[in-house]
């Protein structure tokens, strides 16, 4: 197969583009360039969009003796991810870039236009498996569940699935992915990971905000209405958030507040006590499907054996899925357990053992 | 089998540059040396610096031997900037062709930030020449321009500047005149006499030198200050031990550019009609850049903007092919940047985002060509499929 390797710089992505030549495809990597001012992004070594990243790609490309581009998809990274960012934060939601990113950026522009240039699929470093079933590809979990990133990858079709590799898939551990680096003598086998979000290169998400949305001044409220602190924006508070409330009064029972939730009508961030966040509902919308057809329109009723979760590495919840509102709403209700602090804006990937089902946006998180 | 088709960015060394490098690397000497081995060198350096002056009809004291092109570009800048100024402080303007360089907007535009320098762009028509009437108007403060530059030939479009004009405007006004010649030179004639230029500048990987060599033409009575110290060498303008097996090879390659530049020109231009008239026919919607054939454009190369496709898709596809091309622009990180040639010669950002530069050089065939020109429609509708996809 003609494969485009899509190489950040990082070890992940360099091991794939290796084991993609060894399994004897002919491979071409790309470095996605996701700003035309590379400076604007961080200048260390551990994100995915400098200077560094590239040349460090670039000797990859070298050494596996494939030949190498730049791609610049800064226009979709920018239209698709920052804005996105912006305007999510902005509606009071908490969005997760690298999720949209992998929607727009890898998995829907990179990949059509690898394909309308003669490529049959592209190779990218992330820990999950696409596995062949009896309807077509699925995607799974990878065993490494530390690192397993299937959750940041739900939100691609089932087309795009049927042409990407994930050759680091059945990998254990990321020791393994850098011994096999080093193995190879890439020089970027002891790089560091990347975790911040990589167009805030300070990691200063608050200040990235407040730089472009502007200081929005407004009451942080107790849950009976009473106002016990300011902000300077609600849009930049977070569900579940606990730091950086800037309380001046403690509260009457002495035990740290919560951000319970943000409402962006009258600008006021309503504060509480831990247990008021617990949910066991949540309400999902715009939800997207890896199977075919989607499994709850399937004449035997909703899946079984359902589990869901809310963030990029948090727990799997057992639950049951209802749809409502002509399909347009998927509702789960945990079966056994509760989750804390769920802000609307993140995803809710739905599992089966280890196949990922579908996904949907949180729209709203209760308990009954 | 591979076809270069990128000579502007680069072109191989000549077999008697290659060889007469060769042999000079073997040697022991520094030219600035007393001793025997010493003088050898400086023997080498200053016979080299004749045939150099001999063959851009300059004096060999005109002759400043830098490391490139972009270097002798900062020298010229910064150089006479400097040297100007310290003779009156209110010359602090830079007269620069919007069409230049990078290397030498770039130290413009730095004088600009860190030196108190003030840049005026003059404007280029849509063949990306220069508008003489506007010109002429950036004359009125000719009292406090240190210094005017525009390049004898457009490395992008291939565009030939106004010489004579330029130059009579500048000796009217008493301006000094500086013109990069990289793309220039063993296409065209190049008399430093005759041009009415007080500096020139030349590169030696352009026309068959080694990488790591060039030239800064000046005139003697040109103010002008070293950008180093540590040294007397060049005039004093150009501190450090000199490259000289390079100068060698440069001097070498340079004779036979300059000797056999008439045969080349016109071998030149026919591939380059063969191209251009292929290009058309392959890509009916293909658009060349800068002037028509036969009308004031450098014999080896020509630049189209292919609408609908963006430059890495068509650069990739041709690679692929065996056919190497350059978009033609400055690259931040391997990303092909909108070319500034082209916004000033008013095309628009999106086609500007489709434009492929394809050049020759001495050793390019017909069969070069060809192979570009069989590759070129799958190339081309190809890469108008994935700029569809990725406009979506
Ligand atoms: C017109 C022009 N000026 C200057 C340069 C820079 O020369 P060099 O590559 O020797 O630094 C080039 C080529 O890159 C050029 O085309």
């Amino acid at each position: 197969m003609r494969v485009l390797a899509a190489m950040s710089g990082g070890v992940d992505s360099a091991v794939a583009a290796a084991l993609a030549v060894e399994a004897g495809h002919e491979v071409v990597g790309v470095h996605m360039a996701l700003t035309r001012n590379p400076q604007l992004f961080r200048a260390g070594s551990r994100g995915c969009c400098s200077l560094e990243d590239a040349s460090d790609a670039r000797r990859v490309a070298d050494r596996l003796g494939i030949p190498f581009y730049v791609w610049d998809l800064s226009e979709t990274f920018q239209d698709t991810v920052v804005e996105d960012f912006l305007a999510e934060y902005a509606a009071g939601r908490t969005p997760n870039p690298c999720l949209r990113c992998n929607e727009h950026v890898k998995f829907r522009t990179l990949l059509d236009k690898a394909q309308a240039l003669g490529f049959d699929a592209i190779a990218t470093g992330h820990y999950a498996q696409a596995l062949p079933g009896p309807d077509g590809p699925e995607l799974h979990r990878s065993p490494n569940h530390a690192k397993d990133q299937s959750y940041v990858l739900a939100v691609m079709g089932r087309d795009e699935l049927s042409r990407v590799l994930f050759p680091l898939g059945g990998f254990a551990s990321k020791d393994e992915v850098r011994a096999a680096a080093a193995q190879r003598d890439l020089a970027v086998s002891a790089k560091p990971d990347s975790y911040d979000i990589c167009f805030i290169p300070d990691g200063d998400t608050r200040g990235f905000l407040r730089d472009r949305l502007g200081a929005r001044p407004g009451p942080i409220l107790d849950p009976e209405g009473r106002q016990v602190g300011e902000h300077e924006g609600a849009y930049a508070y977070t569900v579940g958030q606990r730091k950086g409330l800037a309380l001046g009064r403690p509260a009457v029972d002495g035990r740290p507040r919560y951000v319970l939730s943000t409402n962006m009508r009258d600008n006021s961030v309503v504060v509480g006590a831990e247990e008021l966040l617990t949910v066991n509902h949540l309400q999902g919308r715009r939800a997207s499907w890896l199977t075919d057809p989607a499994p709850i329109f399937g004449a035997d009723g909703p899946p079984s054996g359902i589990a869901v979760q809310v963030r990029a590495h948090g727990r799997e919840m057992s639950a049951e899925l209802t749809l409502e509102d002509q399909g347009e709403t998927l509702v789960s209700r945990l079966t056994s357990g509760t989750l804390r602090g769920v802000a609307a804006g993140q995803s809710m990937v739905i599992y089966q053992g280890t196949r990922v089902l579908g996904q949907a946006t949180i729209a709203r998180a209760w308990r009954q | 089998m591979s076809h270069y088709l990128d000579h502007a960015a680069s072109t191989a060394p000549t077999p008697a540059a290659l060889a007469a490098y060769v042999e000079e690397a073997g040697h022991a000497g520094n030219a600035s040396s007393l001793h025997a081995a010493g003088r050898r060198a400086r023997r080498v350096l200053e016979e080299s610096r004749e045939t150099v002056a001999a063959c851009l009809d300059a004096r060999p004291s005109e002759v400043i031997f830098t490391s490139s092109g972009t270097e002798a570009n900062n020298l010229a800048l910064k150089g006479i900037f400097w040297g100007r100024r310290s003779q009156d402080a209110a010359r602090r303007r830079l007269l620069v062709s919007a069409v230049e360089h990078h290397s030498l907007l770039d130290p413009a535009f730095w004088l600009a930030g860190h030196a108190g320098a003030e840049v005026a762009l003059a404007e280029v028509d849509q063949n990306g020449r220069l508008e003489l009437a506007a010109l002429a108007a950036e004359f009125g403060e000719a009292s406090s321009t240190a210094l005017a530059s525009v390049m004898w030939a457009n490395n992008e479009v291939g565009t030939l500047q106004p010489i004579a004009e330029v130059a009579r405007l500048c000796q009217r006004f008493g301006v000094p005149l500086h013109r990069a010649a990289a793309s220039a030179v063993g296409q065209l004639p190049v008399s430093f006499a005759a041009s009415g230029a007080d500096a020139l500048t030349v590169s030696g990987h352009k026309f068959g030198a080694p990488l790591g060599v060039g030239a800064l033409l000046t005139r003697r009575d040109l103010p002008i200050e070293s950008l180093t110290q540590g040294g007397s060498q060049e005039r004093g303008l150009r501190a450090g031990t000199v490259n000289v097996p390079a100068i060698r090879a440069f001097a070498v390659a340079l004779a036979e550019a300059t000797s056999t530049q008439a045969e080349r020109a016109a071998h030149l231009t026919s591939l380059r009609d063969r191209l251009i008239a292929g290009v058309r026919r392959a890509v009916p919607d293909a658009v060349l850049r800068g002037p028509e054939p036969a009308t004031g454009r450098l014999p080896g190369s020509a630049l189209f903007t292919f609408p609908g496709c963006e430059g890495d898709s068509l650069l990739y596809l041709l690679d692929s092919a065996g056919v190497q091309a350059s978009t033609g622009s400055a690259c931040q990180a391997g990303i092909p940047q909108p070319s500034h040639v082209l916004l000033a010669m008013g095309v628009d950002e999106e086609s500007a985002r489709g434009a492929l530069r394809f050049s020759l050089g001495s050793t390019s065939t017909e069969a070069d060509v060809d192979a570009l020109l069989a590759a070129l429609p799958s190339v081309a509708e190809r890469a108008r499929n994935a700029g569809l996809t990725s406009a979506r």
